[in-house]
């Protein structure tokens, strides 16, 4: 038996939520007010996933960078694989919201997009 | 001199939103003027998501959410003016403005909304003597760096003040390669939001340390450590709980305050509080024509709430230019005590208020189990049981016209909390 500690994030009142794993399966969790706790809980100790963000450098831009963001939830773990993976990416004006900067980031399947229209200068 | 009905001075998030909705009103001549080479604001270089969940249902980035109120102005064709920093604003509503084009300039408005936004609270925020060397930085700016120069400021961190900007900082340092060893808080509890809290410490094994601050900073040309101590209730360092991590670098992240010295000098009355100016449930200042919204009236942690606010603020400005002054009879004062430490607005003309009016504030400490009551006079009127409330999140309440209409000898709104 492994007992997780976790604070929800669902609402401002920041539930500290125990979850009981038995093998890798939620037995039992503890401590949430609400449904949406139960249901964050299990996630976060099963599949925990985030969106990443960050920015490249554009050349020939209005700007010297762009922000970019992986376009759906990549798993935890993957984080820092999925930055490093944009650490020698740069892009040419003209960028627009949503073109695909790096595709299938560290493997995760997911690409980073843009996030910011970034004109060429001139 | 050039004349305009409505001229908004800063372009990002309230700006655009006040400029769309008073053209949305029936007001023709708009005109937004930014300092900054695009629109905006600040946004531009909050790249992480989160924002939007309330007005849009999904997690924007900053940019991506500046950039649908940025569509939205140029589809309704405003006029809009980059790199023009305004220097002064007059009560007659004559507004001193400058970029290389035009040279310094004036335009007559029969309405103004200030849309300036916030700074970063830096000075006072280390309270120790002596020689400050390179590599520190307020947060705010470290983001600047990052996002939008892309330029790395160091590469081990301590950051002082846990508001929202040092959270999502020590997160993007840290992707960026940094090591960032503490956030040190001085309350006994955080600034920032829960979720940061959790996402952009817990998930890196970041900690933070409550009831501490820095005490002594090493270095001559560069920061080479940072000592910090626990506090007592006093705030002062308790001897002995000093703990030194060398470093490179030191983000202050102590808070923001309303960009007011436009508004001060133009003789607006402003809440010490806030910073912002004072204002009555139309969002106007003490000067008929002069509305405020988003960050320059108070600072919003949400930025939808912003948007909403700024709205109100455009169809309020429309109505004050199409109809001219209203000629309010009555006056109801917000009376703000016992926990609560403002509120915008801070007075209400029960007779021509909207039909249902939000009334922000925030708590000055910790509530658990809580009811924030409001009282017409000293009748107890409605409360509103909250579970938990910090300072570092907004407080709302909403009050029906209807209702405080049928109060008719009513002058003071007492808004306060009280155990549940
Ligand atoms: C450094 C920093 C980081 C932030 N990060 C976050 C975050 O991560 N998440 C979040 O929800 N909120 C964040 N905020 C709060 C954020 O400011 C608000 O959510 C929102 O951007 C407020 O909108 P606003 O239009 O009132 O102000 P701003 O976005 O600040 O816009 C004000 C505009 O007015 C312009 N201006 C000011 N003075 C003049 C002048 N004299 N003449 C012409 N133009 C002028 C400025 O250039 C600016 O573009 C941050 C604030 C700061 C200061
Ligand atoms: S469990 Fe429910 S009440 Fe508790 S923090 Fe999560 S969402 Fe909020």
């Amino acid at each position: 038996m492994e007992k997780k500690e976790l604070t929800c994030i669902g609402c401002p009142l920041g539930c500290s939520i125990t979850v009981t794993l038995e093998q890798g399966e939620v037995t039992n969790v503890t401590g949430n007010t609400c449904k949406r706790g139960d249901i964050y809980a299990r996630k976060e100790v099963t599949n925990p996933t985030r969106i990443v963000t960050s920015s490249v450098k554009v050349t020939g831009g209005t700007s010297a960078m762009v922000s970019v963001k992986t376009k759906e939830d990549i798993p935890k773990s993957k984080i820092f694989d999925c930055t490093a993976a944009l650490k020698d990416v740069t892009v040419t004006a003209p960028v627009k919201i949503g073109d695909i900067i790096l595709e299938n980031a560290a493997g995760t399947g997911i690409p980073f997009i843009a996030t910011k229209n970034v004109d060429a200068a001139g | 001199m050039n004349t305009y009905d409505l001229v908004i001075i800063g372009g990002g998030p309230a700006g655009l939103a006040a400029a769309a909705s008073a053209k949305e009103n029936g007001i023709e001549h708009i005109l937004i003027l930014e300092r900054d080479k695009e629109l905006g604001g600040i946004l531009n270089q909050c790249i992480h998501n989160g924002f939007g969940l309330h007005t849009f249902k999904e997690e924007l980035t900053g940019p991506e959410y500046a950039s649908r109120f940025i569509k939205k102005v140029k589809n309704l064709q405003i006029p809009y003016k980059l790199n023009t920093m305004v220097m002064d604003v007059s009560p007659d509503k004559t507004v001193t403005a400058m970029n290389r084009t035009d040279g310094m300039f004036q335009i007559q408005a029969k309405a103004i909304i200030l849309a300036m936004g916030c700074r970063e609270r830096a000075r006072g925020a280390l309270n120790i003597p002596g020689y400050r060397p390179a590599g520190i930085f307020s947060a705010g700016t470290a983001q600047r760096l990052v996002n939008i120069e892309g330029y790395m400021p160091g590469k081990e961190v301590v950051i002082l003040g846990s508001g929202d900007i040092g959270l999502i900082m020590a997160r993007r340092m840290t992707l960026e390669g940094a090591k960032v060893k503490v956030v040190a808080e001085l309350m006994p509890y955080s600034g920032g939001l829960k979720r940061n809290i959790v996402q952009c410490l817990n998930d890196f094994d970041i900690p933070l340390k409550l009831s501490h601050t820095v005490v002594d900073i090493e270095g001559k040309k560069r920061v080479e450590a940072v000592t910090i101590a626990e506090v007592g209730p006093d705030k002062k360092p308790i001897p002995g709980t000093e703990e030194r991590y060398t470093c490179d670098t030191l983000l202050l992240s102590c808070g923001l305050i309303p960009e007011n010295e436009l508004s001060k000098n133009a003789g607006i009355l402003l809440n010490p509080v806030t910073s912002g100016p004072v204002v009555s449930d139309n969002l106007e200042t003490n000067i008929e024509g002069i509305f405020a919204c988003g960050n320059v009236l108070h600072v919003h942690d949400v930025v939808d709430y912003v948007s909403e606010e700024a709205a109100s603020a455009g169809k309020n400005a429309a109505s004050y230019i199409k109809n001219g002054k209203k000629n309010s009879k009555k006056t109801v004062t917000i009376y703000p005590t016992d926990g609560v430490r403002y509120t915008v607005p801070s007075s209400i003309h029960p007779e021509e208020m909207a039909d249902s009016l939000t009334v922000r504030f925030r708590v000055g400490d910790v509530y658990k189990n809580c009811t924030i009551a409001t009282y017409f006079d000293n009748e107890l009127i409605s409360k509103k049981k909250r579970p938990v409330m910090a300072p570092g999140e907004m407080e709302e309440i909403r009050l029906e016209k209807d209702i405080l209409n049928s109060y008719p000898h009513l002058s003071t709104i007492t808004i306060k909390i009280e155990e549940a």
